[in-house]
């Protein structure tokens, strides 16, 4: 394919030293990584390990501060995404470079250089799309359609380029166990054409699976080298994070117990065209049970966790019930004067308010619940009592923070988490609704919040997760439901529970089991 | 009577729809410039006074123009490459354009102007009731047409069209794209410029050869209005700048008819409907929601 004078035999890619710095942060420091010729290599890493950063210096989206790039052995300036692609790199990110309202055709048409007709990108992307069995209609407005569809605009978009080179960040985060399969079939036959690929990942199983050498970021440097194939996911995970984690323990779920949680019945109208509507939601949350909604993104979670919370009213007040009292009229406040705490998905705008401090983030969520302790008369700030309770949360959860009380944009995504969790926990509520509650938080952060979670339930409160973390949720749920399309299937217990029947009904399988409600399940 | 009515409603549009056009692509790539009001006002008095200077009523508007467009690079200057405020610059924009019009145009106030007359294609415009109506009018009324068709075939059927709309959906995609957000930009903001000088021009040259203080009356206002009324769409312009310019028509001659409401609250009818229409289109969310550029407004700084 290439005919220039270099040498074919040498890497494709490889880069020296390679440093981004902001500010005082250094987010890669003297990175050196090579890949050959028709192999997948694995960059893992955990969240902020430097791993984004470091791609995006190669796919010319940012420049490196210091370190050099050889492509194909000679020394190169990525100085813009699209002389990466005229280099023959094509990337395709995590959170999607796609514009909604464009069609398909017309978000690829973008990404080319050749200015060439609808129609003509159109019958390329379609015999692209047939070659690599990844259906696709070109007519379609992306805003519509699901993630899986959207990540294969995204890839035939970079085969278009006809790539050496292409880099794939984290591309199953988002997928079903089934999609993701069809994803690596779909590698493998890109690999056999002699392509390269960069696969960054933070799955230990998949990367075992598929890749044939792996490097190791932490803290913005290269740990190990490894052959992937030849390590455990144990000695992996040892490699990504060092000996931070704690495995989290849990106990046997006690037996016969009120419903703390219960949905009946719930309807929602879908509130904007990007909306899901949800229909017919059954559920019920026992004393003392953690129970788990998986799912893909946007099957109708945010929808369902706003219709629990109160941030949307029901029509019926029997829709939610909150400790055997109707709550489907309440507004949130209502639902937390009743015992019941909520913790939002987006961590920064919607759980806390960024430039407020986490002293007055606190009384926020708590100054109607927790009103005689913050609160003198004449709704005057008790500040000390304030200051004193923030500190306590972030002593219990191991909050690590400059100063004593920082603005909630100060912390990093774990510790934040980490606050905001802790700060519906201190209440000792008897019902607990969390929506991801370790989406994007480092593993030793994730550690604690879900020991957290555990330790609430086994005092006695219903816990409901929402996660699109498979592993999560087998690690800390006694009983995992489905969502998909707006509905939500039955509670399957953990232990009849496998990751196929979950991934299947997160395609929108039709449940097997019997639809019996979760207490006689038990 | 009927046919004398319809030109002037003609003719009280076709400020609008030139000002409303450009606004339309600054918008669609995802610039929010209220400064509309300002940059007409320097049009139209540019275009007065080079006009009368001169003696030639095109070198007053091409100079219309040419200043619109130096008012919109200054914004862009601001706004883009300073990243400040949108909102902010834009009224800044436009308080500075009225403040440094009536400077500029105090020795021109009362003096009689250059006027661009109509055009008259023969035979056509001989046609009953739609001859002058259609054949009759004056050269800019054609150009409005012309660039509403032009900026609608440009949106949607080029592949520079294609790159503006995708800025004004997601800034930071299209800047991974490879897409030069900054540039696309600033080329938006000067063709929206020029139209803003060119409608300012059309009501000191064309629509009433003089020169009055503040002689825009918000309609720069209503021109951006216009867009969200339209929802970003070419043709919907059309459609709103000739209900606008009926209602406008429509007040002065039921005042001239003595019709007993007193004049303040009809001369205000158009805003009144403008408020009202806006009300009406924000309801319906799936509408605006698909048309409306998702980045409309938010500043790009890109992170290199």
């Amino acid at each position: 394919m290439q005919t220039t004078l270099e040498d074919p035999a040498g890497p494709l890619l490889e880069v020296r030293g390679l440093t981004k710095v902001f500010g005082t942060l250094k987010a890669c420091e003297a990175i050196d990584l090579t890949i050959s010729r028709g192999e997948i290599h694995a960059l893992l890493g955990e969240n902020g390990a430097g791993k984004s950063t470091f791609v995006k210096m190669l796919f010319g989206a940012l420049e490196p501060t210091a370190g050099s790039i050889l492509w194909k052995g000679r020394d190169v300036a990525i100085t813009s995404p699209s002389e990466a692609r005229r280099r023959g790199i094509g990337m395709v990110f995590q959170h999607f470079s796609l514009f909604d309202a464009l069609t398909a055709a017309e978000n690829i048409m973008l990404s080319l250089d050749d200015p060439a007709p609808a129609s003509a990108v159109a019958a390329r992307a379609r015999d692209l799309s047939r070659t690599y069995g990844l259906p696709l209609d070109p007519n379609a407005h992306v805003g519509d359609l699901s993630v899986g569809e959207r990540q294969r605009i995204e890839i035939i978009r970079c085969l278009l380029q006809n790539p050496e080179l292409i880099i794939l960040d984290e591309p199953t985060s988002v997928l079903t166990p089934q999609e993701a399969d069809r994803l690596f079939e779909t590698l493998e036959r890109l690999r056999s054409e002699g392509r390269s690929i960069l696969y960054i990942s933070h799955r230990l199983e998949e990367v075992k699976r598929i890749c044939d050498r792996a490097t190791v970021l932490r803290h913005g440097r290269v740990v190990a080298e490894c052959d992937p194939r030849r390590e455990t996911a144990a000695s992996l995970a040892r490699m990504m994070v060092g000996d931070e984690v704690q495995p989290v323990i849990r106990d046997k779920p006690a037996a016969a117990r009120e419903v703390l949680l219960e949905i009946r019945d719930l309807d929602r109208r879908a509130s904007h065209p990007f909306a899901v509507p949800l229909a017919g939601i059954n559920l019920a949350v026992h004393a003392g049970e953690i129970l788990g909604v998986a799912g893909v993104a946007g099957n109708g979670q945010g929808e369902f966790f706003e219709a629990v919370s109160g941030e949307a009213l029901q029509e019926r007040p029997d829709a939610v019930r909150i400790g055997g009292k109707d709550a489907g009229r309440l507004d949130i406040t209502g639902r937390r004067l009743m015992g019941a705490a909520f913790v939002p998905e987006e961590r920064l705008g919607h759980a806390a308010a960024p430039f407020m401090t986490l002293s007055q983030n606190l009384l926020l969520s708590r100054h109607r619940t927790d009103a005689r302790a913050f609160l003198a008369r004449l709704g005057i700030i008790r500040g000390t009592i304030v200051a004193r309770a923030a500190e306590r949360i972030s002593a219990a959860m191991d909050v690590r923070k400059a100063g004593d009380d920082p603005e909630a944009a100060a912390l990093s995504g774990g510790n934040l988490q980490k606050f905001v969790i802790g700060r519906e926990l201190d209440r000792q509520p008897r019902v607990m609704v969390v929506n991801q509650p370790t989406w994007g938080v480092d593993a030793g952060a994730a550690a604690r919040i879900r020991q957290a979670l555990i330790d609430l339930a086994k005092s006695g409160s219903a816990v409901l997760v929402i996660s699109q973390d498979l592993d999560e949720l087998f690690e800390i749920c006694d009983a995992i439901a489905v969502m998909h399309g707006g509905r939500l299937s039955a509670p399957i217990p953990v232990a009849e529970a496998t990751y196929e029947k979950i991934g299947l009904l997160m395609g929108g399988a039709e449940p097997g089991h019997a639809a019996a409600p979760m207490a006689e399940a038990v | 009577m009927f046919e004398s009515v319809l030109i002037t409603i003609a003719t009280a549009a076709t400020p609008l729809l030139i000002a409303a056009i450009g606004e339309l692509v600054v918008e669609r790539s995802g610039v929010l410039n209220l400064g509309v009001e300002g940059m007409m006002i320097m049009g139209a008095v540019t275009g007065f006074a080079v006009a009368m200077l001169t003696g030639s009523a095109w070198l007053g508007v091409f100079a219309a123009i040419l200043v619109g467009a130096a008012f919109a690079l200054l914004f862009g200057f601001l706004a883009l490459t300073l990243v400040t405020n949108q909102v902010a610059t834009g009224l800044a924009l436009t308080l500075f354009g009225l403040g440094l019009s009536g400077m500029l145009g105090e020795s021109f106030v009362g003096l009689p102007g250059v006027r661009l007359g109509a055009v008259d294609i023969p035979v056509l415009s001989d046609l009953p009731v739609v001859g002058r109506l259609l054949f009759g009018q004056d050269p800019l009324f054609y150009v409005s047409i012309l660039l509403t068709a032009g900026v609608a075939y440009f949106l949607f059927s080029t592949r520079a069209g294609l790159m503006l709309r995708a800025v004004g959906d997601n800034h930071t995609s299209a800047h991974a794209q490879g897409i030069n957000v900054i540039g696309i930009r600033y080329l938006a903001l000067l063709f929206g410029g020029a139209c803003a000088g060119l409608a300012g021009a059309y009501l000191s040259i064309v629509y009433t050869p003089q020169w009055v203080e503040n002689m825009t009356a918000g309609r720069g206002w209503i021109a951006l209005a216009l867009v969200v009324f339209a929802s970003w769409r070419p043709w919907r312009v059309v459609v709103g700048a000739y209900l606008f310019g009926g209602v406008t028509i429509g007040q002065l001659h039921a005042q001239a008819l003595g019709v007993g409401i007193p004049s303040q609250l009809l001369s205000s009818l158009p805003y009144l409907a403008t408020v009202v229409v806006l009300v009406l289109i924000s309801r319906n969310r799936r509408l605006t929601m698909m048309n409306t550029p998702a980045s409309l407004g938010r500043a790009f700084v890109p992170d290199r």
